[in-house]
């Protein structure tokens, strides 16, 4: 009987590797198009509103971009876990409890100037990011599972509830979204004004380059790459799993966090818009797939998706359609990685012993 | 504080309670069937959505509780199949389809909901109690058991999975599966369709769970399910995947969750410190215990036995 099979590709090649993901997050962006089509909203005016949205005036583009800053470290954190298996969902968790200490720090308990007092509450966003993660993969640890997964995920929820409870500020009209408390002026980049994207940016590479070298030429990159193959085999050439699981947690958390607290120090105090900059950061993971590098095309592709989302409102379509766009990348990007490793054949079932 | 002896006194709160247990248990009993398999469904959120749009729309438009109920069931096995295809025969990375899927499922049933309805959505009739002879004239007993007929399902249902696990060939083999798929197949039984198998009924369980919120309520709401997916995939854990402990655990976080409910009318606090309640306590009994029941091939074993996934 003739079935269809997956054969493995004996080489990769460097094309397929870096066409397949790219293929894939065009696919995400046109299968969007069916919600929208079935709706009976004209779907080239959407596409049209939604590239406005996102290149459209100076602004726009501004907003698209400052969008990849957060997504970045969200996406590092998650592929970064991803190497050794630890299954980081909580980025959207710990970008609250990133918000949340840079609001507890930054509106007023301390005041020094802003050379200090920025780079302090960025610091307490990636404590309180890491303190989240950390506690996930102590849970895991500890019952010898994959139950971070569930940890993570159910601190995101609890890590929503505390947020609200920081919006006691003045409502923002254009939103419609309450905002939490402002922070005090020396805290915020506000001042900045465009050259504060300029700065973001240099932060989010460089957190990309540090992974990139810290991966590439050292010995806990080493570690990391061994334990991405097979525990076993990592535990039994003398790799400390357990503490290696723990840093990594830490630094996964730690990015996480870091990415809520320059949200709120680039705006000046917090809003529910932050909500599903950590979710779409595990799309930027699987887009980006092995390496730290790929994470910043990355996170520019879910940065657009996110912002082209927005203006679709003027058409009727709700703000879903952004979770759509990402839950169709990561599971898109997923297929995609499967036919990069291997081919579909249709013969007859060879017989292997396994 | 409330006196707590006082309220759990009451028949009242323990209705409250059995009622908010009931999409826990159509839900855990979901997770369990896809965990003993070997197959992780992190879906389970979004699949609640699904089904709770699946139930909402039947009733809609004009189907009796029966239909919605089908209706449900098919939407959760369609998803469930989804599922089971690319992180079976495919290898696709569990935990990663799975979010994916939530995702997109939870993103969908949104999406849809305000395209259909828009701004102003209509409303149901709820789900009314039913009076049971004799049950229901008992005291005490009778007031907290006057339910909707879905928790008498999700009660029997939880006796037929635990039936089903350890007294059926079928349920041996799906557990099997989860233990040492190698075993299995080399039975003759493929692996790949029990696990699809499994997978399907557990999701079309999770989409009652859905359901059931929704038809109870009389009205669906795109954050009503709100992690309740995710309680169930840490009561599975946390119970040690024994399904005759479902019912009691979820009846004790429908019972954290009914009072919380009451502290939150008593006391003059943010209502999210009362609604994160279940959650923290669910996250620090994770932290305390520990497990030695894991089925061997959920995840750890699925690396090593299905190399395709490598990320």
């Amino acid at each position: 009987m003739n079935v269809i099979r997956l054969e493995p590709r004996l080489d990769i090649s460097p094309a397929l590797a870096a066409g397949a993901p790219i293929i894939a997050a065009g696919l995400a962006l046109a299968l969007a198009a069916i919600p929208l089509a079935l709706t009976g909203i004209p779907v080239l005016r959407a596409y049209g509103l939604a590239a406005a949205g996102i290149f459209g005036s100076p602004a726009a583009l501004g907003d698209t971009l400052a969008r990849a800053i957060p997504l970045t470290l969200t996406g590092l954190a998650t592929s970064l876990a991803l190497r050794i298996r630890l299954y980081n969902f909580g980025a959207e968790g710990q970008l609250f409890a990133g918000a949340l200490a840079a609001i507890a720090v930054g509106t007023g308990v301390i005041v020094a100037p802003p050379f200090l007092m920025i780079p302090l509450v960025v610091v307490a966003g990636a404590a309180a990011g890491a303190v989240l993660m950390l506690l996930a993969a102590l849970i895991k640890l500890r019952r010898g599972g994959d139950d971070e997964v569930i940890v993570t995920l159910m601190l995101n929820v609890v890590m929503l509830f505390a947020l609200q409870m920081t919006f006691t500020g003045p409502l923002d009209i254009a939103t419609a979204t309450v905002r939490s408390q402002p922070l005090i002026e020396q805290a915020t980049l506000a001042w900045l004004g465009g050259v504060r994207l300029a700065v973001g940016f240099a932060f989010a590479l460089a957190a990309i380059g540090l992974v990139y070298v810290v991966l590439r030429f050292t010995v806990w990159g080493f570690d990391i790459r061994a334990m991405a193959g097979d525990l076993v085999a990592a535990r039994s050439a003398g790799i400390r799993v357990a503490r290696m699981t723990l840093r990594i947690a830490l630094i996964s958390g730690a990015l996480a966090g870091m990415a809520g607290a320059f949200e709120v120090v680039g705006t000046g105090y917090a809003t529910q818009d932050i909500a599903g900059l950590g979710y779409a950061g595990i799309a930027v993971a699987v887009l980006a797939g092995r390496s730290p590098l790929a994470v910043f095309p990355a996170a520019l592709f879910v940065a657009v998706l996110l912002a082209g989302a927005g203006p679709l409102k003027e058409v009727g379509a709700s703000k879903s359609l952004a979770d759509i766009a990402v839950a169709l990348t990561i599971l898109l990007a997923l297929i995609a990685g499967l036919f990069t490793r291997y081919r579909l054949r249709w013969g007859r079932p060879v017989k292997t012993a396994r | 504080m409330i006196p707590l002896f006082e309220i759990l006194a009451e028949a009242s709160f323990w209705a409250a309670a059995l009622a908010i247990a009931t999409p826990l248990v159509f839900g855990t009993l979901g997770a369990l069937l896809c965990e003993r398999a070997g197959i992780l469904n992190l879906g389970i959120e979004g699949i609640f959505a699904a089904g709770a749009l699946a139930g909402f729309l039947a009733v809609h438009l004009g189907a009796d509780i029966g239909t919605a109920v089908m209706f449900a069931l098919l939407t959760g096995a369609g998803i469930g199949f989804a599922h089971g295809l690319l992180t079976g025969p495919f290898g696709l990375s569990q935990p990663l389809t799975g979010i994916g899927i939530t995702l997109l499922a939870a993103g969908l049933a949104a999406f849809a909901f305000t395209a259909l309805f828009g701004p102003a959505p209509p409303k149901i009739t709820a789900l009314e109690p039913i009076y049971l002879p004799w049950i229901s004239d008992l005291p005490f007993i009778g007031a907290a058991l006057l339910q909707t007929p879905l928790t008498y399902v999700a009660i029997v249902l939880a006796f037929a999975v635990t039936y089903l696990f350890t007294r059926t060939p079928l349920g041996l083999a799906i557990r099997a599966c989860g233990e040492n798929p190698a075993a299995v197949t080399a039975q003759g039984r493929s692996v790949h369709a029990l696990r699809i198998g499994a997978v399907m009924a557990g999701s079309a369980l999770m989409a009652l769970g859905g359901a059931s919120l929704s038809l109870a309520a009389g009205s669906f709401s795109a954050g009503m399910v709100n992690g309740r997916g995710f309680i169930c995939l840490a009561l599975t854990t946390l119970t040690g995947w024994r399904t005759s402990l479902i019912l009691v655990v979820a009846l004790l976080v429908g019972a954290i969750d009914a009072y919380q409910l009451r502290a939150q009318k008593e006391l003059a606090l943010a209502p999210q410190i009362f609604l994160m309640i279940p959650f923290v306590v669910l996250i620090i009994s994770l932290a305390l215990t520990r497990t030695s029941r894991r089925p061997r091939a959920l995840l750890f074993g699925s690396a090593t036995d299905n190399d395709r996934d490598r990320d």
